[in-house]
């Protein structure tokens, strides 16, 4: 199996929302309908650079996130691009129902972005952690649920949303963050890539956990086990080509996501295999907690969400399952 | 071009509200459900909007030049259907699918099985919120010559995210934005003064950073008067306060909250019609 193209080392991180702020520039250039609003956090999403090299395109609606995507509907009612930019435990965490009725009923390609997703709003506590906007985004009919790895990603999801006719949501981690991927790594809207090729497992990942399910990878290799790494940018619509085939070749699956798993990336493995391929499988994220106030890798071990414990998770099922060679 | 070019009279408009009001009865009694009230104190505002003020084409609902329509309160959808009928959207035969299983006339207003709808609604709001999306597009689009009109209920103003919304239009000036209350002082639990005292909801807006005018929404040339100044008013947004009788036209509706939500029934509808075709007893019906 190829290669997938990615950087040499990871040492460099950043915040995606840079990522975001940049590709939401070249958007703007690029497509004279886009516009931006936020509810009283530009900064902190993002949003600021923006809103400075194109300041007529920039809506400002203070702490009002109803309001905020119910704007952005009528914008796009009127031909634009609209991005909205606020903490995903605010949109769509208190929007819902606009998301749903102004958004996705009227089919409009208002681009959401949730910031400071999962635990990256680490000391703000449980209710800053958004870890349940996967499923709230999921179950809406119409809409695109992704979430980038990295800056780079999050810059190339940007510029893809801004093309794309839909409305869509996207979920970006507050921190800094290692950059795994380059220019050339592809992203395409509803497609998974198998960032590393392997026999005896699969680990699907999505958002930044797919870099520490490369880095679990690493550790099960050491064990003589032959991990596969599926990314997974776009939880809706799912790539059921790639995850089917990532799971005939290695017959077990494991799935790590920085949100609740009920409903979340491992409910849609869980129902994209269970229909398809029954294949034995375990699920890492939040298991139906709230998060607490903390250090940002105190927080992923505290909840048993580093690669060490997703490694011990493969060895498990692997064991628990037998045929293998265990 | 617009229907709307058309010269029709103030007696023309009062009679097209009648037609709209007969056609609501029609509609809810067949459908089964749906609400009365609203829709019938509402007919005026929408007779004199469609046959008189917005710019509109039926032929071409998607007309690049038209002024925009938001329903906020999207159950008293039976109003803009019968209106939009009698403009020539589409056939008044096709008023009577309202709410059946495959019609373009949902119970509650979708965008995008009806041409000519503006938008989605029913869940109270997020017209004055769309409204504001759609006149900051509009700006940007350079083409402010089109006017966002926004209807909404009175006691949809209960809802917090309007606030959101009419701060908004007052900090970015959205002169081109036109909102209508329907203030028929009534929702479903009871008086909107006992359920949640709005009052003084003219003073509330005004602080808001908005223009308000009081009129009888009842009375065609006074809606018609108060769109004309209120598009004269270029430095702020404006809200029309239309003071409007609940179930206005058909006498054991008037005022009377129980029939916001419900339909007549076929003994009702035909007493209903009754009052509507002989003008609540002032003239001889020509259809009995």
């Amino acid at each position: 199996m190829m290669e997938m193209h990615l950087a040499q080392n990871w040492d460099k991180v950043e915040p995606m929302k840079k990522g975001y702020g940049r590709g939401l520039v070249e958007a703007g250039r690029r497509y004279e309908n886009v516009v931006a609003a936020s509810s009283d956090v530009t900064g902190s999403t993002g949003t600021d650079l923006f809103a400075q090299t194109f300041p007529d395109r920039f809506f400002e609606v203070g702490i009002g996130e109803q309001n905020l995507v119910a704007i952005g509907a009528g914008l796009a009612a009127m031909g634009k691009m609209p991005f909205v930019a606020a903490y995903g435990a605010f949109s769509p965490g208190r929007n819902w129902e606009q998301i749903k009725t102004t958004i996705c009923i009227n089919d409009q390609p208002v681009k959401l972005i949730g910031t400071h997703v999962g635990l990256s709003d680490s000391g703000d506590g449980a209710t800053h952690q958004m870890l349940e906007d996967i499923a709230l985004m999921r179950v809406l009919s119409n809409m695109t649920v992704i979430a980038p790895v990295d800056s780079i990603e999050a810059a190339k999801a940007t510029l893809a949303m801004a093309a794309y006719p839909r409305p869509a949501y996207a979920r970006i981690a507050r921190d800094d963050t290692a950059i795994i991927t380059t220019e050339n790594t592809p992203f395409a809207i509803g497609r998974a890539y198998i960032y590393r090729g392997g026999l005896d497992v699969s680990l699907i990942s999505t958002g930044r956990m797919t870099t520490y399910a490369m880095m679990a990878a690493k550790i099960l290799a050491k064990d003589g086990i032959d991990a596969e790494v599926v990314h997974v940018p776009t939880i809706k619509p799912i790539d059921h080509a790639v995850i089917l085939g990532s799971a005939e070749r290695t017959r077990h699956v494991v799935t790590i996501e920085e949100a609740q798993i009920n409903g979340g990336l491992g409910g849609a493995v869980a129902e994209v295999l269970s229909e398809n391929l029954p294949t034995p499988m375990l699920r890492m994220g939040m298991n139906d907690r709230f998060g607490e106030s903390g250090g940002p890798e105190e927080l992923f071990k505290h909840f048993g969400l580093t690669p060490v414990n997703l490694a011990m998770t493969a060895h498990r099922l692997l064991m628990d399952h037998s045929g293998h060679k265990h | 071009m617009a229907k709307t070019s058309k010269n029709y009279s103030t007696a023309d408009i009062q009679k097209k509200a009648n037609q709209i009001r007969e056609d609501i009865i029609k509609m809810l009694e067949h459908a089964g459900s749906g609400h009365s009230a609203g829709p019938l104190g509402l007919a005026d505002i929408f007779a004199a909007l469609y046959f008189k003020i917005l710019k509109h084409n039926p032929d071409n609902p998607d007309w690049e030049e038209r002024d925009i329509l938001v329903l906020s309160n999207g159950h008293c959808v039976p109003v803009l259907y019968a209106a939009m009928a009698n403009a020539g959207y589409f056939s008044r035969k096709e008023l009577m699918t309202l709410r059946q299983l495959g019609s373009r006339l949902q119970g509650h207003p979708e965008r995008m099985r009806l041409p000519g709808l503006e938008t989605t609604s029913g869940p109270l709001g997020t017209g004055l919120s769309q409204a504001a999306g759609m006149a900051l597009g509009l700006r940007l689009n350079k083409q402010q010559h089109r006017w966002v009109y926004v209807i909404t209920g009175d006691g949809e103003l209960d809802e917090g995210s309007n606030w959101e919304a009419i701060m908004l239009c007052s900090k970015y000036k959205l002169s081109n934005i036109i909102a209508i209350v329907d203030r028929n002082n009534i929702q479903i639990d009871g008086p909107t003064e006992v359920v949640m005292p709005l009052e003084d909801l003219k003073a509330k807006w005004e602080a808001f950073g908005w223009h308000v005018i009081e009129i009888d929404g009842n009375d065609v040339d006074a809606v018609i008067d108060s769109v004309n100044m209120a598009k004269a008013i270029v430095e702020k947004p404006v809200v029309i306060l239309a003071h409007t009788i609940p179930g206005k036209g058909v006498d054991f509706m008037e005022y009377d909250f129980h029939w916001h939500g419900v339909p007549p029934n076929h003994e009702e509808a035909m007493k209903a019609l009754h009052e509507l075709r002989t003008l609540q007893g002032k003239i001889e019906s020509e259809h009995e």
